[in-house]
Order: structure tokens, then sequence, then C-alpha cells
């Protein structure tokens, strides 16, 4: 059924995607202050958001699946890291395009921009942890660390607003209020991004169960080899 | 401007990547999976 | 309850007493922490008013690095001889194993501190312009938070390929918020220019945090099969 569906859903997709490029890029109204790179917010908020979620998707599988033990929780769990990451790489690298012509500088210890990076580096290192450890014990420890890890967002938040406020940064224009219209497209652009996150996942998820299976059939192949011939 | 056409860019490059590297996974995979089944 | 006590202290006794007759963890650690302090020193060679910024940031370098020296020594000696799996059958809990051994690499990581302190004051001039007795309170909460998560993250490590090297990779995107706690409420004892009260905070919230964390999942991460 799905499947017969992804095909339609792909197309609904980049449609939504190019209408959004479209809209970012010429219907939205030019931001007084920033100008023409402020168009760089369409992209990289929503995917910042979009990351974040993914993220609570991987802790909340983790969680199943450490009550659980099913295994689609564990995979949804690797999927969405994985994505997550290729999201929340694609704000790290948006970030400093954008404060570069805005601040003059590439990169400053910003509260959003440095807890980004950390959540970035924690799971990087989840990524890293499933992919040397080979075991049957990789979904277990994956999921303990992405406890530890959901664990550690407060305390990175905490830490870094604190740091932040006792060494002196450049000002950064924050708050005021945001145009409808920008909103309107950030918000059709964070659809997209979703649609596109999701089916990326799903197709990634389709993978992971057909290598597992694969991977089972190749160790009861040997098995019977071993078995067959003394 | 320039900054503003090297994030997209960049952004779509990070994607396709991503997108080839699941890409070339799945062609491995089957590629196994024929292996496999000639056996 | 008092089981746990009672299994808790034979173990870490028995680690305490081969650490005395053997001595390798402390003594790598030192030579490491040595290195590190030399090399710092005459890579940087900062008058007393720039070392007092800087020497939070080297000190707790230093000493991270050579934590991981011994934290991934921890389980070495009990895979060898199959402690851990005869561990695993029997009905002692397993977060006595657990605490005992926080708990003996917190003391060696400690007597490391004890040793290099001196040295990271000849070499840079050091003298706290803050109240220096809050730097036993920073440095035994930093040094509990590296190490309690360390010694976990050794155990979940056992079962990778190349888990010396996984180690680090797993301790340090987690440790960032205690490292940054650390160094900082450090430099604030030693320029005094401001209080280090919210660091303190911070570091005993994640040392609450992450040690209930560890002694619920402790047992998940032993049993594994």
């Amino acid at each position: 059924m799905l499947r017969r569906a992804f095909p339609i859903l792909g197309v609904l997709t980049a449609a939504l995607l190019s209408y959004g490029l479209y809209e970012a890029l010429i219907g939205a109204p030019i931001e007084q202050s920033m100008g023409e790179v402020q168009r760089i917010f369409y992209y990289h908020a929503p995917s910042a958001w979009t990351a974040f979620l993914l993220f609570t998707v991987n802790f909340v599988a983790s969680v199943v699946y450490l009550i659980r033990r099913s295994i689609k929780a564990d995979i949804l769990a690797l999927v969405t890291a994985e994505v997550g990451v290729v999201f929340c790489t694609v704000v790290l690298v948006t970030g400093p395009l954008w404060a570069r012509p805005v601040w003059g500088i590439w990169w400053t210890w910003d509260i959003r921009l440095t807890s980004t990076l950390v959540l970035w580096l924690i799971y990087v290192s989840y990524l890293m942890l499933r992919r040397f450890s080979s075991s049957g014990q990789t979904p277990l420890m994956a999921a303990v660390l992405a406890v530890f890890g959901a664990l550690d967002v407060p305390l990175v938040y905490f830490s870094i607003w604190f740091f932040r406020t006792q060494h002196p940064q450049p000002v950064i224009g924050g708050g005021g209020s945001i145009d409808p219209k920008m909103l309107q497209v950030a918000l059709i652009n964070w659809a997209a991004f979703l649609c596109f996150a999701g089916l990326v996942c799903w197709s990634r998820y389709r993978l992971e169960l057909l290598q597992r299976e694969v991977e089972e059939t190749e160790a009861l192949e040997a098995l019977l080899d071993s078995g067959g011939a003394p | 401007m320039k900054f503003l056409y090297a994030a997209y860019t960049a952004t779509w490059i990070i994607h396709i990547s991503y997108l080839a590297f699941v890409l070339r996974r799945y062609i491995r995979l089957r590629n196994k999976i024929q292996e496999l089944n000639q056996k | 309850m008092s089981a746990l006590a009672t299994l808790t202290r034979a173990s870490l006794s028995k680690d305490l007493r081969l650490e005395w007759r053997s001595k390798d963890a402390i003594n790598s650690m030192l030579f490491f922490a040595l290195l590190v302090v030399v090399i710092f020193s005459f890579s940087f060679d900062p008058t007393a008013e720039e070392s007092r910024r800087i020497a939070g940031g080297l000190v707790w370098v230093a000493f991270l690095f050579a934590a991981v020296v011994a934290l991934n020594q921890t389980w070495a000696r009990e895979l060898r001889n199959q402690v851990l799996d005869a561990y695993r059958v029997s009905p002692a809990p397993a977060n006595a194993l657990f605490l005992a051994k926080a708990l003996g690499n917190f003391i060696f990581v400690i007597v490391l501190e004890a040793f290099m302190t001196p040295l990271f004051i000849v070499f840079y001039n050091l003298r706290a312009l803050g109240a220096a007795y809050q730097l036993l309170i920073v440095s035994a909460l930093g040094t509990w938070a590296l190490v309690v998560n360390g010694t976990f993250f050794a155990a979940m490590s056992l079962r990778t390929r190349s888990r010396e090297i996984m180690l680090p990779l797993l301790l340090f995107p987690i440790s960032i918020p205690a490292l940054l706690a650390t160094v900082e409420g450090t430099t604030a004892i030693l320029t005094g220019d401001y209080s280090p009260k919210f660091w303190i905070v911070l570091l005993a919230a994640y040392n609450v945090v992450f040690t209930t964390a560890c002694l619920l999942l402790f047992d998940k991460v032993l049993n594994a099969e």
C-alpha cells in the first residue's frame, strides 16, 4: 500500500519543496536591516526545527526500545538520528553563512549556535557507537546513550546560557515581531522539509529492515554451510 | 546575495550526499540479495 | 542496602589493593599529565596575569586526558578472567560493582590531581585571587562528573571494536557542560572576578542527574546479551 504511494508522495514533496523555494527566494518580502541575506532564514530555521523534532523522536524510540526491546523502535531510533544529524549539519553550515554578512563573523558562542553544535556532537558520537559496535547489544547501548544525550540537553543549555552572560558577546539582533508573511513562508518550508525528512526516514527504515533480514539469512547460510561440511 | 546562494546550495549538497549514501547502501544490499539467491 | 555497601567496599578495597601493588594506572596517568603540563608550559609561556585566565582550561584538559587513560583500564582486568560473566550469574547487585569502580577511579584521579596541582602552581606561577577552598569543591564535583560517566561508558564500550578510541568519543560530548562548568568555576576562583556559585550548582545538578541515570541503567548494560 505504502509502496505504491511512495512515488506520489515523492512528487508531492518535490512540488512542496519547489514551492517553498520559490516563496523563500521570490515570494517573501525583503527584510529591512539584513536585506536579501535574511532569506537564509527560510532554510535555516525549518531545518533546525526538523532536526530537533527528529532527535525527540529518537529519544522516544530509544525509551520504547529500553522498555519493550522492539526491533522496530531500534531501527526508528537509528534512522531518526541519522537524518537528524543531516538536518543539524544543514543548520550548522547555513548558520555561519548567514552570520558572516550580517554580524561580520562566522561563528560566535551564542547559546543557540553552541547548543546546536553540542547536540550535533552528541548525535555524531551516537552514530559512531552504532557503527563501531557490531554485536547484538548495539541497540541497547545506543538506546542508553540516547537517554544520556537527552538528559544532557538541558544541562548544556544552562551552562552555555550562563557562560554567555559572563563573556562579552557581539550584539545579535533578536526578538522583535516577525512579518506574518515571513512566518508563513518559513512554515511552508518547514512542512516541505518535514515531508522530505519523513520520506527519507521511511526509505532508510525499509533499507535497514531489509539489511537486517539479509544479514540474518547470511548468518543462517554460514551456519548451514559449516554444519553441512564438517 | 553570494552568501544566500551558497547557503541554499550547501543545503542541497548535504541532502543529496546523504541520499547518495543511502542509495549506495541500497545497491550494495541488492547485489548481496542476488548473490544469496543464486546460492 | 547493607549488602550493597558491603559488596561495594569489598570490590573497592580489592581494586585499591591491586592498584597499590602494581601502581599501573596511577603511574601512567601521572606521567601522561606531566607531559601535558610540560608541553603546554613551553608552548605558551604565559605571564602570571594571563596564566590565571588560561590555567583553568589547561589543568582540566590535562586531567581529562589523564583520566581517560585510567578509565580505559577500568574493566580490562575483569574482562581477562571472565569476572564479569561470574558477576552476571551471581545474585550480587550490579550497582555495587559500578559504584566500586566509579569510586576507585574517583580516588585515582583525585590522587593524580593532588600530585599535579603543586606542579601547575610552580610552572604557571599560580595564586588564587578568589576563595581557594572553593577549588576543592569544584574539583571534587568536576572529577566525579567525569568519572561517573567515564566508568559507565567504559563498560558500554567494552563490546565495541577498538574500545580505547570509543571511550573519549562517547564521553567528551556528553561531558561538555561538566567540563565547561569545571573550567569556568576554576577560572572564576583563580581570577576572583566573579562568583563560581552557579557553576558549583550546575556541577551538583549534573552529578545528581547522571549518577542516578548510571545507577538505573548499569544493570541493563552489564547484563546485555
